[in-house]
């Protein structure tokens, strides 16, 4: 059998780190712990990362740049706005069910300790694919004068602090109801407050 | 003994306008120098051969004819309609210069009468003026006013024969294949996404609050300055895009966004690339940006 590639070794470090940072927190996790997950030497996991912290930044622009790409391609789609925030809501919460490692690891790693991302991801500069994306969804929306011309900002923290919450709530299995249920409604919801009145 | 050679020799018309390009090449630095080599057969100021009357009567040859503002065909000029005017002084003259926007494009005059005035070969972009059919000899040099020297450029390569290299809107690219963006002092500020704070001062980028259209406005003012000094954006003030096709636009002091994103890029970038650098760079704080340049109270 082929010797697995220096790259296919390091998709498999981040995929093992991933679930653990996700799952323990950022402090929690060790270099030790992710080198034992994989089954590696804990000197031969610096070969590929030189720290904790350079790994959670590869980590966060895998994600973001991820999550960009699926929303790049709704933007490009001929969907009208209305129908962009649907299919949003829906490949966020599929992500976040099929992976949600991933949706953990952006809200309990990324935006829980900022200090750790704080040289190397200044402001935006991680997840820059992802918002970026949100931007020209927003922009669009706002030319085509099918959403309230409004701060960006506050578009954004009330579209994606809606997924973000409920995702969160649940995680920690507070829904009483899956999260695909709630889909059609939290759509319907943020269209009705981001559209032009 | 060989006699002199023959001047060369200048119309300046005038169609609808306020005489700035006239007031403008006035403060030209080296007239002085310029009208020891040209003649004007007619200018409305300075001294010339032929009275206006004259020169509607005898129609003359020209080196080079100048027309300075608007077009618009039963405007009268010396008792003649620019319709009957204009083709033939054109018709006789080897080099034409559409001088400033209104008889580029048909500028701020235009927008007065929009059906019936445009610029002497352009209508806004469209090549549908009363030049259209001989634009090949047409230069335009759009702006409001012209700068002086950018005249003086062009009839300085036509005293040396030397053939001008013009953009697909017959401007001397090498006035124009720049953005008023290149050379501007604050492009620091662009650089990093901070923002100019109000009008006059020296510090901040005018793109994204004060409406400026220097990323996407061909002139060289930043490089050629006015009055050997200045330009707007060094003086604190937005361009207005007077140089294209496109001026005037209205609502000058302010960028048009949608949800907070400049509805206009810089020339030739793409949004998404601009977003994803924009956002970037606004994610530094740099320290000696956000501050006054010079502190009156240090």
């Amino acid at each position: 059998m082929a010797r697995p590639s220096k790259e296919e070794r390091k998709v498999s470090i981040m995929t093992k780190a991933l679930e653990l940072f996700s799952k323990e927190g950022f402090y929690q996790t060790t270099m030790p712990s992710i080198a034992e997950k994989i089954g590696m030497s804990v000197g031969n996991l610096y070969n590929y990362f030189a720290s904790k912290e350079t790994l959670a930044k590869e980590l966060i622009l895998y994600i973001a740049n991820m999550l960009g790409e699926e929303i790049r391609r709704i933007n490009e789609s001929p969907l009208d706005t209305r129908e962009k925030i649907v299919a949003i809501v829906h490949m966020y919460f599929k992500i976040a069910q099929e992976r949600p490692e991933t949706i953990e690891y952006f809200l309990r790693v990324y935006l829980s300790n900022r200090e750790v991302f704080r040289e190397g991801c200044e402001g935006m500069i991680c997840v820059s694919a992802f918002v970026t994306e949100l931007m020209i969804f927003f922009e669009e929306g706002g030319r085509s004068g099918e959403l309230r011309d409004q701060d960006f900002f506050s578009a954004f923290g009330l579209f994606m602090g809606y997924l973000g919450g409920m995702v969160f709530l649940n995680g920690e299995r507070i829904l009483p109801n899956a999260l695909e249920s709630y889909e059609a409604s939290i759509a319907e919801n943020i269209y009705n407050a981001l559209k032009a009145r | 003994m060989p006699s002199k050679p023959a001047k060369f020799q200048i119309v300046w018309l005038q169609g609808i306008t306020c005489n700035g390009n006239t007031h403008s090449f006035l403060n030209d630095p080296l007239l002085g120098s310029l009208l020891d080599k040209v003649r004007f057969l007619y200018h409305p100021i300075l001294p010339s051969q032929m009275s206006l009357r004259e020169l509607v009567v005898k129609i003359p040859k020209s080196d080079l004819l100048i027309v300075e503002g608007a077009y618009r065909g039963d405007f009268e000029r010396g008792g003649a309609v620019m319709e009957k005017l204009l083709p033939a002084l054109a018709a006789r003259a080897k080099n034409i210069v559409a001088l400033g926007s209104c008889a580029s494009f048909g500028g701020i005059f235009k927008e007065a009468s929009p059906e019936s005035i445009s610029g002497i070969v352009y209508d806004k972009s469209e090549a549908t003026g009363p030049l259209a059919a001989m634009r090949e000899k047409v230069i335009n040099l759009g702006g409001c006013p012209a700068h002086p020297e950018w005249l003086s450029f062009v009839i300085g390569m036509m005293l040396n024969k030397r053939k001008v290299a013009l953009d697909e809107l017959g401007r001397p690219k090498e006035l124009y294949a720049y953005t008023v963006h290149n050379g501007c002092l604050r492009n620091d500020y662009f650089e990093w996404k901070v923002d100019s704070r109000s009008f006059g001062t020296k510090e901040g980028c005018l793109y994204y609050e004060q409406g400026c259209q220097g990323p996407f406005t061909h002139g060289s003012c930043n490089k050629i300055l006015w009055n050997g000094v200045a330009s707007k954006t060094r003086a604190g003030t937005p361009c207005f895009g007077c140089t294209e096709p496109t001026f005037p636009k209205t609502d000058l002091f302010r960028t048009k966004t949608y949800m907070s994103i400049p509805s206009e890029m810089p020339l030739g970038v793409p949004k998404r690339s601009y977003l994803a650098l924009a956002g970037a760079a606004k994610s530094f704080h740099i320290k000696r940006l956000e501050e006054r340049l010079i502190d009156d109270h240090s």
